[in-house]
């Protein structure tokens, strides 16, 4: 094989068999896959959960379903590539459903001149990262486009998972006096992405927080399968995009303690240099739940007890009041709005 | 992070303002004229805090803002030549000029491209030498000396794909226009604690002098503005107008001599227009001779085409401190951070982006 | 204009320094305060130090806002 992505390996010919064959096949091994169908079937009633809740038959199916493209810039960084951070984010998705997620697809689109060596990074980290979440790639595909049409690649990731019977979780089921629980500090990726651009760079002890969810959803949902009203993972836009959303789709308030939303120096320090505001900034491994007060402190615990949720904290609370907006109480007991982020956080020198 | 969060400290915070509310006698309306101490007004909550009788009002310290349209329209037009590289602060990125913004010329192909810093605009002068690369230089006299660095950088390496388009303004200028206009009764100036590490806080000295009016120096910490505060109603209690150093730490009496010397090599002094105040003499810089090759504005005249302002908009009386940003008609029910008519709306510290995004003291 | 803040110098070379905060390091210019020097704090503002933080100086107004805070509670 070439050592560099040609068009023609886009082209559905020999050299893209020879692509999947060799790269796509090695790494995704599974038999589902093998069959090379242009769609996959997949049989779910094979499969149990760990989570409780009665499952009787293909009759009380109820499946998760979710895309996401990604399109990073560099595709390495510290703490993770484009890869990871494609089935890390579908999976995710799943997982803020309450799903237990089962099959991904990955779809390719790559520039014409892409290293081989590049390709089969993101692709063996894209198999290593499903591997431990136990989810299987069963279909793909592979686009080649000119040189300078793709910023390297861009890949396209589907995900379906399985919600477990009883558990309702959704964007608009915040309800007045759920706590608000972070599974822990946030800015780390968005400030990993800016700390590697053109114009931008700075040394720090950044690693994005990329990471697959699914086992803290699990652990969480184990303890409290009701009531866990609403999970949401805040990537682009931030915390307050994310609070902002919840709070609009479920017409509540949501009140938010500055001092306890857990921040690591080094991002606090980053966003200092730019003037960034951290709640703005992207996360792929953390979520924000939303959950009755009689379970929060089970549900904390159980957190705490995940390598993905040691820094959780409850950071606020829904409340009757202000509905559709988020308040966010400052260090110095002052209450102001927290607003969604609109378009990009710049940095800025004013 | 050092000198950061002890000024940061809420115990402190609160008992400095309980103490301003017990001293508070008379209603008395400062004016923060940096767009920097607008925006940390707003994101720490201190309007909220602050009693009644002590009002703030931005000024026109917000140079993304008081940026004229004709002057953004040239930025634009330059960005859309062929092989010029525009390198810009991500400040001034999506601000409309009178057709479109920077950020739109970037979509519909110009090469534009924010940085943090002059010296990385120089990397990619260094790294594209076919092509111009211009700086859109924006900013006071905190910025204005970094960007005269980087120019004579350029001049010491013989980089002759370097240029600047000067639109940089001074501030006491633009203080003394406010105060000529008297459209605003003032009790006091929060002075811009960073320019002011630059020009020297003896700069302010005119104030008091000229105008009776007092001002306190002041870092961007809550505790540095409580302090300025707390400190100008002091002198407005002892009927006593002076210029109050509230930022000790970085500012001196004669400021830095070796940034000003620096900045007054490379730029003179120069009228300017700023949106809001008008022409205003001896208010802005421009390029020396000496430096005319890296004029941008000399070696790439272009036509922006006809300046149009936008309707119903008034940001200007917002910098003038006139009125409040809910004063405007467009503030909210067309002017949006996601729309915005105006620079106040869209710089991350105009003040009508900070009503509309913390939402004032109505929470 | 206003977005500057106070870093610690840690290694010095020509007009260029190393500045840290909160762990975050980057190369900034010292041309602007050419009278710098290693542990020095200096305002970073786009890249540039354009002024050195008098650490006497913060020290005393910390102290004068928390005799402040002390005297306050005193009278009331």
């Amino acid at each position: 094989m070439s050592d560099k992505i040609l068009l023609a390996h886009g082209s559905g010919g020999q050299l893209s068999h020879e692509l999947v064959e060799h790269l796509f096949l090695k790494y995704f091994d599974n038999p589902i896959l093998a069959q090379l169908d242009d769609a996959a079937t997949v049989h779910v009633s094979r499969f149990t959960f760990h989570v409780p809740g009665s499952f009787n038959g293909t009759s009380n199916l109820k499946l998760a379903f979710t895309t996401d493209s990604y399109v990073v810039s560099p595709i390495f960084f510290p703490g993770g590539d484009i890869g990871k951070l494609a089935v890390c984010g579908t999976i995710n998705d799943l997982a803020m459903r309450g799903a237990t997620p089962l099959y991904l697809s990955a779809g390719f689109i790559l520039e014409e001149g892409l290293p081989l060596a590049d390709l089969e990074r993101v692709v063996a980290s894209m198999a290593a990262t499903a591997q431990t979440v136990g989810v299987q790639i069963v279909t793909g595909d592979t686009k080649v486009v000119d040189r300078g049409k793709a910023d390297r690649l861009f890949i396209n990731t589907a995900g379906i998972g399985v919600v477990p019977v009883g558990v309702e979780v959704g964007g608009d089921q915040a309800r007045p006096g759920d706590v608000v629980i972070l599974s822990g500090a946030v800015g780390d990726h968005g400030m990993t992405i800016m700390s590697q651009r053109e114009g931008l760079r700075f040394d720090a002890p950044l690693v994005s927080d990329c990471a697959p969810l699914n086992g803290l959803v699990a652990a969480m949902l184990e303890i409290a399968p009701q009531a866990i009203h609403c999970l949401r993972d805040p990537t682009r836009g931030g915390l307050a995009t994310a609070l902002n959303e919840v709070a609009g789709k479920s017409g509540v308030g949501i009140e938010i303690e500055e001092h306890a939303v857990p921040v690591r120096d080094a991002v606090r320090a980053a966003c200092e240099l730019l003037g960034l505001d951290p709640l703005y900034v992207a996360n792929e491994g953390k979520l924000v739940a939303f959950l009755a007060p009689e379970v929060a402190d089970g549900v904390l615990d159980a957190m705490r007890a995940h390598e993905y949720g040691r820094e959780a904290a409850i950071i606020g609370r829904v409340t009757e009041e202000h509905a559709g907006r988020v308040v966010l109480r400052t260090a110095l007991g002052a209450r102001r709005i927290l607003d969604m982020l609109v378009g990009e956080q710049l940095p800025r020198i004013c | 992070m050092k000198y950061i969060d002890e000024f940061r400290d809420p115990h402190l915070a609160r008992k400095l303002l309980a103490n301003i509310r017990a001293c508070s006698t008379q209603p008395v309306r400062f004016m923060e004229f940096c767009g920097g101490h607008t925006h940390a007004i707003f994101r720490h909550g201190l309007r909220q805090m602050l009693p009644p009788t002590v009002e703030l009002r931005s000024g026109p310290g917000c140079p993304v803002c008081v940026t004229a349209n004709a002057d953004l329209d040239r930025a634009i037009a330059l960005a859309r030549l062929p092989d010029v590289i525009l390198v810009t602060f991500g400040d001034m990125l999506k601000v409309p000029g009178s057709r479109g913004s920077l950020q739109a010329a970037k979509a519909e192909g110009a090469d534009v491209r924010i940085v943090y810093s002059t010296l990385d605009a120089l990397q990619i002068a260094r790294d594209n030498p076919e092509r111009a690369v211009i700086f859109l230089g924006v900013g006071f006299e905190t910025t204005a000396p970094t960007v005269a660095a980087s120019i004579l950088q350029a001049e010491a390496e013989g980089l002759n794909n370097f240029y600047v388009l000067s639109l940089h303004k001074l501030t006491p200028p633009a203080t003394r226009a406010i105060l000529d206009a008297g459209e605003v009764r003032l009790s006091g100036i929060i002075g811009p604690g960073h320019v002011t590490t630059v020009i020297g806080s003896e700069a302010w000295e005119f104030l008091p002098r000229d105008y009776s009016v007092p001002c306190a120096v002041a870092g961007f910490e809550p505790l540095d503005i409580l302090r300025a505060v707390a400190a100008l109603m002091e002198t407005v209690e002892a009927g006593r107008p002076a210029v109050v150093n509230a930022y000790s730490r970085s500012v001196r009496p004669e400021g830095n001599r070796a940034a000003l010397g620096i900045m007054r090599r490379v730029f003179g002094v120069s009228e300017a227009d700023w949106r809001g105040l008008g022409r205003v003499p001896a208010s802005g810089l421009a390029l020396r001779p000496e430096y005319a090759r890296f004029d941008a504005a000399l070696a790439f005249p272009v036509d922006p085409g006809p300046t149009r302002e936008h309707k119903g908009c008034r940001c200007g009386d917002v910098l003038r401190g006139t009125v409040e940003p809910p004063d405007c008609p467009l503030f909210r029910s067309v002017c949006t951070p996601a729309h915005p008519i105006g620079p106040c709306m869209v710089s991350a510290e105009g003040a009508c982006a900070a009503w509309y995004r913390y939402g004032g003291a109505d929470v | 204009m206003c977005l500057a803040i106070p870093a610690l110098i840690t290694s010095i070379e020509g007009t260029s320094a190393r500045a840290e905060i909160g762990g975050v390091e980057r190369t900034i210019s010292l041309a602007l305060t050419p009278q710098a020097q290693v542990g020095d704090y200096v305002l970073i503002h786009t890249g540039f130090a354009i002024g050195i933080v008098d650490e006497e100086e913060a020290q005393e107004t910390l102290r004068l806002l928390e005799e402040l805070a002390e005297f306050y509670d005193e009278v009331h």
